[in-house]
């Protein structure tokens, strides 16, 4: 399809349209083919195609690598907690070459869509790799990213993935991640670099479990708050009878 | 860094020595050791600033009966210069006020960091020491402003609630800001010696369970106690300096001590 331009050169769109048409883009029932707003939709639908993965939906490498750069400078500059997850598919060699390709592909699609389902709208779960997802959690407190990534890797393993032929494969998924450091410029690479050494480390010990590097705790446990006042035997710091219980507190 | 040892001007081409004063307890005499420690520096002829970083809640300028027109929020919000609020204090040092009642500034937003740190990195070559008068607890302003300053004093009282919350403090200032060596002060203490023996107690249960990200438990460096004493509380009405108002009375001679033993470990 060609559409005329005011000073009367004209745009190719057929292969533009064809590809959309492909992903499954329809053309706007209510705009005018070939007017502004209609050309709009169409780049619009080109910019959506060219993010998103094709076999999966979700976001591709292109969409995650703007994605992480934004979260950087936000964290960098809010100071809040962001996590980053990187999971992979374990053993997916074997199920392509045990189950061969249309199989593994479903395998993929079903991974997938248990990641989408385990996240917040506000999260991004990205096909980074052939079968490496990348997940960014904004605003995500430590305490939830253990949480979420063992739902998430809980999810993956309950859920079989029914291939051609009636079969069904259970599928399970290594997870690594790591936390931005908060009110500092990090770089992208190197927050990847965290997660995907947590993801190594969750293969090596085992596959199947998730491994966080988690920020260093610091809350006192009963066990510290006892050793402080162990010593009281020799020194009470309340009951002793020289203290002048009538000077208050002095003004911070 | 290394402070002076005996009066010598400051020099544009030095950094001061920056601490901050922190406790993770409210209560335990913070504002009043601050400025009362600032002016035992200053009498060793040391050119002194302190720098009320309690930004929702200060009263750094109630201890010592100023009443400010200008403070830190008017440079914040470029009503002012930074020149204009550095104000001269009894006991011959310079305060950097903040207000009270300022709850958008009780939260470490990218706009309250940046000024903050601004304020700070521009003083710092006009003074010889810069003490950072924290607010209580251990939120993100308060740890933003410890940040800030090369050394921490953490101030204890002998209750269990002040040594918790000032072990917590340090626990928390090891693991996050990598300190591997804190001062510690004991305030209100009802016989000597004890301020030496919460120090040991605090320094055996932090080798036991705190860890710098080096690897290597924080030192605690005691620099004396503050004796209990009821003349702090009669400078605290009067909104006097206790150096000035009884500057031969036990808790007097506990904080000059103190400025001594500090200055002795530059």
């Amino acid at each position: 399809m060609n559409v005329k331009l005011g000073d009367d050169s004209s745009l190719h769109l057929g292969k533009a349209l064809s590809l959309l048409v492909q992903a499954g883009w329809e053309s706007p029932a209510d705009l005018e083919p070939g007017t502004e707003p209609w050309l709009q939709a169409v780049i619009d639908g080109l910019c959506d195609l060219s993010s998103r993965d094709a076999l999966t939906g979700l976001a591709n490498r292109r969409q995650f690598d703007a994605a992480i750069a934004r979260e950087v400078d936000r964290v960098a500059r809010i100071g809040e907690p962001a996590l980053l997850l990187m999971a992979d598919i374990d053993h997916f060699k074997r199920v392509n070459d045990t189950w061969g390709h249309a199989a593994g592909d479903e395998v993929i699609k079903s991974v997938a869509a248990c990641l989408q389902d385990c996240v917040r709208p506000m999260d991004l779960v990205a096909r980074i790799g052939g079968e490496e997802f990348a997940i960014i959690l904004p605003n995500c407190p430590p305490a939830f990213g253990q949480t979420v990534s063992e739902r998430i890797r809980q999810k993956v393993a309950a859920r079989p993935v029914a291939i051609v032929g009636g079969q069904q494969l259970s599928v399970t998924v290594s997870i690594g991640g790591a936390f931005a450091p908060q009110w500092v410029r990090s770089s992208p690479t190197f927050w990847c670099e965290r997660a995907d050494q947590q993801l190594y480390r969750a293969k090596t010990e085992g596959r199947n479990r998730t491994c966080l590097d988690m920020p260093p705790l610091t809350i006192v446990s009963a066990e510290e708050k006892g050793m402080l006042f162990s010593g009281f035997g020799q020194f009470d710091p309340i009951s002793d009878s020289g203290t002048d219980h009538s000077v208050p507190k002095t003004t911070e | 860094m290394s402070a002076p040892e005996t009066s010598t001007p400051a020099t544009t081409a030095r950094l001061a020595r920056t601490l901050a004063i922190t406790s993770g307890k409210g209560g335990v005499g913070k504002t009043f050791f601050s400025a009362n420690l600032a002016a035992a520096l200053s009498r060793q002829g040391l050119k002194v600033l302190v720098l009320d970083a309690d930004l929702g809640l200060a009263n750094l300028d109630v201890v010592l009966n100023l009443y400010p027109k200008i403070t830190l929020h008017d440079v914040f919000t470029g009503k002012a210069q930074l020149e204009e609020a550095i104000l001269p204090a009894p006991g011959g040092f310079s305060v950097l006020l903040a207000g009270s009642g300022l709850v958008e500034y009780s939260r470490l937003t990218p706009e309250v960091r940046d000024q903050l740190n601004t304020i700070f990195e521009s003083v710092k070559p006009r003074f010889d020491v810069v003490l950072i008068d924290t607010g209580a607890g251990i939120s993100d302003v308060v740890l933003y402003a410890v940040s800030m300053a090369h050394e921490v004093i953490v101030l204890a009282t002998p209750e269990p609630t002040s040594m918790t919350d000032a072990y917590a403090t340090i626990k928390v200032l090891s693991t996050q800001q990598s300190r591997e060596h804190l001062h510690l002060v004991v305030n209100q203490v009802a016989r000597p010696g004890d301020g030496r023996t919460i120090c040991n107690q605090l320094q055996q249960v932090v080798e036991r369970f705190v860890q710098s990200t080096s690897g290597v438990a924080p030192k605690l460096s005691y620099l004396g106690d503050i004796p209990l004493d009821s003349s702090v509380r009669e400078a605290v009405q009067k909104r006097q300096l206790l150096l000035e108002l009884h500057p031969g009375c036990a808790a007097s001679q506990g904080v000059v001590q103190v400025a001594t033993r500090l200055l002795a470990r530059s």
